[in-house]
């Protein structure tokens, strides 16, 4: 694959991504800060939106640079909604994107430059590809778009086809209803790379695979990952996937951060009751260890209105009259780990939290 | 056995020319469909028959004779009778063929070319454009298509040029609302949003994304209006805002035959029966593409 990387280092229009850093390592690849989106409702004349479905209600994280940051949490929690704020599918309402000390949108670094340092791989292998276009048209579409000839984008296409485990005599002529569920979402990820990115946001990319076809996806994206110093935004609702990818885990719930901190941490020792639930939730390899009682009961509450303080307090078990009048902040409670419960909060007069800092100390 | 070995290898030729693309399955798929190739084969023997008119028919469609008015189907010198001027009844629907294959067409053409541009437009923008292309479509679908073109006629006057432009105006806002129902569906696939995501424009994301999985189902919804077309064309002529006697057109000789229905109804019924068989075949064709392309989408 030095061949490609070979390619690539001459290609004036994708200069070489090492190349393109301007942080520094220690500037976050993304920073994300108080990310909003609210869908439909009737706009009043003035004022509030009311009946918005509050999809994404204020969410700030970050991502390091090489590093993958795991998303999780149940449906309709937000995540995948937050991935497309961050790739401009849809306008956030509200926050700021700031991409390797660039925010998005600013003259620094318009849209289209930016579309070429983030790229996503969609859940649906099969609806993410136009029926109409050959693999290596499909591959081939992104650097077209940014002004590369079109023997040099079908050499690239080809290329990367290789590098994701399809040999491009056979593949490269074909079209998607010829392919397998896991060779797509190979040309999906192909695709993006084509662009040379260096964030990769795979929303439930593995998700609707077989899971001996994902373990090989997931073996894959590692590689590539390696390969061209990526950056991964891993959302995914299956915890044992995320274990396997993320450094990070950022457990999110009804449009917010419920917990965010090093994946070991996260998921083996929790602090906030919703990760502990869903992290129960697992079903277990042992048979002695099988999940007797639901560690949750019912949906998610109506993210139209969601209810007051702790968005988590009428499915939590720990919950007291503070956690529907206070809502929590998201705090560190141990270095880059954030959990957003009051009961890890000290003085915030929750029973089960310490009386005052001065006792947490 | 060599009788048996021919068909696989043709077939085996057929398949590998027309290779594997998403065409070469409708037409493999459509070559399989009876029906669908009894009709391509009636409209295109008509098709050839107008456009070669003056070798094909038997007399000059414009002779008149005067002794030899409304004569029966089968008669000796005339294969489908003469109507009420004495005139060859073959000749004169040969010739009919053409100026209503091109009244079915032309407007219809007309129709997709314009009705596709709006309603890809209307329904890839959506918004404000969306809404003020498709108000305007249903202020058109307020009233009835043949009171429209009759309408639109009048007013255009009579001639031939204005029933085009006036059918043409009568099945854009059909095709517009096809156009724009399928484009909105297209729009929010997957693969339209990651080339949004990949950084391409608008027209560059219509045309490579949205185009080639649009114009199928526009295309088939509109060789279904053909037939309408040539249905409606006919009435505007019955009506006299079509085509102008003694041009022999099939829906202006179904008008001029009328007064002979009871004489001889078999001669003043075979206009209708052209315009019956062309339209169905339309139809039929249609539905036969319209499944042909539905396997893959």
């Amino acid at each position: 694959m030095t061949v490609l990387a070979h390619d690539l280092a001459h290609d004036p229009a994708f200069p070489d991504p090492t190349l393109r850093d301007r942080g520094g390592p220690a500037q976050p690849l993304l920073s994300v800060t108080g990310l909003v989106k609210h869908f439909g409702g009737k706009r009043r004349w003035r004022g509030e939106t009311k009946g918005a479905v509050r999809a994404v209600d204020g969410v700030d994280f970050a991502i390091a640079k090489g590093e993958t940051l795991g998303i999780v949490g149940e449906s309709g929690c937000g995540k995948s909604t937050t991935a497309r704020l961050v790739m401009q599918i849809i306008p956030p309402d509200a926050g700021e994107i700031v991409f390797d000390g660039e925010e998005v949108g600013s003259r620094a670094l318009d849209l289209t430059a930016y579309r070429r340092e983030v790229q996503m791989v969609f859940q649906d292998s099969y609806a993410s590809l136009n029926p109409r276009l050959t693999v290596e048209d499909t591959i081939a579409f992104g650097p077209r778009v940014h002004g590369t000839p079109r023997r040099e984008a079908t050499g690239r296409a080809h290329d990367l086809l290789a590098r994701v485990g399809l040999e491009p005599g056979r593949f490269a002529g074909r079209y998607p209803h010829e392919l397998s569920g896991g060779q797509r979402q190979r040309i999906n990820i192909a695709r993006a790379l084509a662009l040379q990115p260096r964030l990769v946001i795979l929303d439930e990319a593995v998700s609707a695979l077989d899971k001996s076809v994902e373990a090989q996806v997931l073996n894959l994206l590692l590689d590539l990952k390696a390969e061209f110093g990526l950056t991964y935004m891993f959302i995914s609702h299956d915890l044992n996937v995320v274990r396997f990818m993320a450094d990070r885990v950022m457990v999110m719930y009804l449009g917010k951060v419920a917990e965010v901190g090093p994946s070991d941490v996260i998921l083996n020792n929790p602090s906030h009751p919703y990760t502990a639930a869903l992290l129960a939730s697992m079903p277990s390899m042992d048979p002695d260890n099988r999940t007797e009682e639901a560690p949750l009961y019912g949906d998610p509450p109506n993210p139209i209105d969601p209810p007051p303080g702790c968005r988590f307090h009428t499915r939590c078990r720990f919950t007291s009259a503070i956690c529907a009048n206070r809502e929590p902040p998201l705090a560190a409670v141990a270095g880059p780990h954030a959990v957003a419960c009051l009961m890890t909060q000290p003085g915030s007069g929750h029973p089960q939290a310490a009386a005052s800092r001065e006792v947490a100390a | 056995m060599t009788v048996l070995a021919e068909p696989a290898a043709e077939t085996v030729r057929t398949a590998s020319r027309l290779g594997r693309g998403y065409w070469a399955g409708v037409v493999r798929r459509l070559a399989r469909d009876p029906v669908a190739l009894v009709a391509a084969a009636i409209i295109l023997t008509i098709v050839l028959a107008a456009i070669f008119a003056p070798w094909v028919a038997p007399a000059d469609p414009y002779k008149s004779s005067m002794i030899r008015r409304l004569k029966p189907v089968g008669d000796a010198v005339y294969l489908l009778g003469s109507d009420e001027l004495g005139r060859d009844m073959l000749s004169r629907l040969i010739y009919g063929g053409r100026l209503s294959l091109v009244m079915g067409v032309l407007p219809v053409f007309f129709a997709f070319v314009v009705g596709s541009m709006l309603g890809i437009m209307a329904g890839y923008a959506g918004g404000w454009l969306n809404t003020l292309v498709m108000r305007t479509v249903d202020v058109f679908y307020a009233f009835p298509s043949v009171l429209l073109a009759i309408a639109l006629s009048g007013t255009l006057g009579a001639g031939i040029l204005n029933a085009i432009v006036a059918l043409t105006i009568v099945f854009v806002p059909q095709v517009t609302r096809v156009a724009e129902s399928v484009t909105t569906q297209i729009r929010n696939r997957d693969y339209v949003e990651a080339a949004r995501v990949s950084g391409a424009r608008a027209p560059t994301i219509v045309r490579v994304h949205v185009l080639g999985n649009v114009l199928g189902p526009i295309f088939v919804y509109s060789t279904s209006l053909i037939s309408v077309s040539m249905i409606l064309a006919s009435g505007l002529s019955f009506l006299g805002l079509g085509s102008k006697p003694p041009e022999p057109e099939w829906g202006l000789m179904l008008n001029t035959l009328r007064t002979a229905i009871y004489t001889q109804p078999m001669v003043a019924a075979l206009p209708g029966v052209m315009i019956f068989i062309t339209s169905i075949s339309f139809n039929l064709l249609s539905d036969g593409l319209r499944s042909a392309m539905e396997v893959k989408a």
